[in-house]
């Protein structure tokens, strides 16, 4: 399993993070950020592209 | 795979291709050169958040992966030339790199005003840290803001300056601000949301001249008028820097012009197959769209391209490259989310809201849909996403 951390405090909402993965971000109908705490480890590789694409850096796989 | 491999630009486009290249399994060396002195940093809050907080480097900087730990950077050292046919580049030192694989990172910058009265302090743009803050430094309540040209990064500007207490004015050619991607109905409303924040738009207007000795008084309209300001900042679209590139029969009118795999192509159509082209200086054909080769600015366009080099260069790639662009925009409490090419358009639909308030519009070329924005709404703005995926 892996960790997911995103700081809410950064985060803007921008939703990018969504498309690279799906199973772990969303917008809920209120177009606020969404997100599972733990993905499976087969999630790593979308879950650095969403760390990639983040427009404020927010988010954060806890080692 | 042709070692080492050496990056030209270390902002976002270089510092995602090296990254995704040892992501895709090279364990080659790396070289990245920068001309500025400054780790990649995160650009889009210069005209935004760090304009209306603290600047400094920590604030933006990206967080480096321990897969790059081991990538040279060579910060503060501007490549003035390469020659393709030798497989080198040459810094500013006159100290000449060979490379095996060599990839263009080397983005956009400002365009600026070219006026008789040009040499005076005042003058701001925004592409760096630097710039910004020297901006910030600037933006003080009351100051007297003339922004030229009505894009995002002149519209940002405005809000931001607005926040901060300054009075601003926008000077532009163009009949309402962002026209070009956003089209007339939604600039039109943009215009009227800053109008009521206090930011004056004098439309269809240039700069002719500047008016001060040392410092920025003010500025001299097409029409004769003249306008007193305290600062100025020149927001009117970039420059591609590929003058370091001349001389190597590239096509670099508008960008460098790629393959669909983003390798450089020579003038007679052949590809370099050791010359790969990243980010936003990149002109290549997107089949979501058509054949036209184009250049794009938006903010996924660097990772996306840097993943897909790392996947040509590891011989990964599979299919053809078919990004689809994204950026967004935040002006007060307006946030501006799109998808798609809006600029491709011929028709455009309000899809849901309303003008007045949060809306989502639909940009269509020959009725299909090549783009979607809207003001807040933002997951329904997603939804329409996959329609031109």
């Amino acid at each position: 399993m892996i960790k997911i951390d995103v700081d809410m405090t950064k985060c803007q909402h921008y939703g990018q993070c969504v498309f690279e993965a799906p199973q772990v971000f969303k917008l809920n109908n209120d177009d606020k950020l969404e997100y599972t705490a733990t993905a499976d480890e087969s999630e790593r590789a979308n879950v650095e592209a969403a760390i990639d694409v983040c427009p404020m850096q927010a988010i954060s796989i806890v080692e | 795979m042709t070692e080492p491999v050496v990056i030209v630009g270390a902002s976002m486009g270089g510092l995602r291709t090296a990254e995704a290249l040892r992501r895709f399994g090279y364990d080659g060396a790396i070289t990245v050169f920068g001309d500025e002195q400054y780790a990649p940093y995160n650009r889009p809050p210069l005209s935004k958040e760090v304009l209306a907080e603290s600047v400094s480097h920590d604030a933006v900087a990206f967080e480096l992966r321990a897969s790059v730990a081991d990538v040279n950077w060579v910060l503060g050292t501007r490549v003035l030339s390469a020659d393709l046919d030798h497989s080198t580049v040459t810094d500013h030192n006159f100290e000449v790199h060979p490379y095996g694989t060599l990839i263009v990172a080397t983005g956009l910058r400002p365009r600026r005003l070219h006026v008789p009265n040009g040499d005076v302090r005042g003058r701001h743009a925004v592409r760096t840290l630097d710039d910004a803050i020297a901006l910030r430094a600037e933006l003080v309540p009351g100051a007297r803001v003339v922004i030229v040209g009505a894009g995002f990064i002149g519209c940002e500007v405005a809000a931001t300056a607005r926040k901060l207490g300054c009075e601003v004015t926008i000077v532009a050619p163009g009949v309402h601000p962002m026209l070009r991607p956003l089209g007339q109905e939604l600039a039109a409303e943009m215009q009227r949301r800053h109008e009521a924040e206090g930011v004056v738009f004098l439309m269809k207007r240039e700069v002719t001249d500047f008016i001060g000795d040392t410092a920025i008084a003010g500025v001299l309209l097409d029409d004769g008028t003249t306008l007193d300001c305290d600062l100025l900042v020149e927001a009117i679209g970039s420059h591609e820097n590929t003058e370091w590139l001349d001389g190597n029969d590239l096509d670099t009118t508008a960008g460098v012009l790629t393959s669909n795999d983003l390798r450089a192509v020579r003038r007679d159509g052949s590809e370099w197959s050791n010359v790969f082209v990243v980010g936003d200086v990149a002109r290549f054909p997107n089949p979501v769209y058509d054949n036209e080769c184009r250049r794009i600015e938006h903010w996924n366009i660097p990772t996306e391209t840097a993943k897909r080099v790392a996947q040509v260069f590891t011989g990964q790639a599979q299919g053809e490259f078919r990004p689809i662009p994204s950026f967004w925009s935040d002006q007060y409490d307006n946030h501006l989310l799109a998808y798609g090419v809006l600029a491709l358009a011929d028709e455009i639909r309000l899809e849901d809201g309303d003008i007045s308030g949060d809306c989502v519009f639909g940009y269509y070329r020959d009725g299909v849909m090549v783009g979607v924005c809207g003001i807040g709404m933002r997951s329904v703005v997603q939804s329409y996403r996959s329609n031109f995926v």
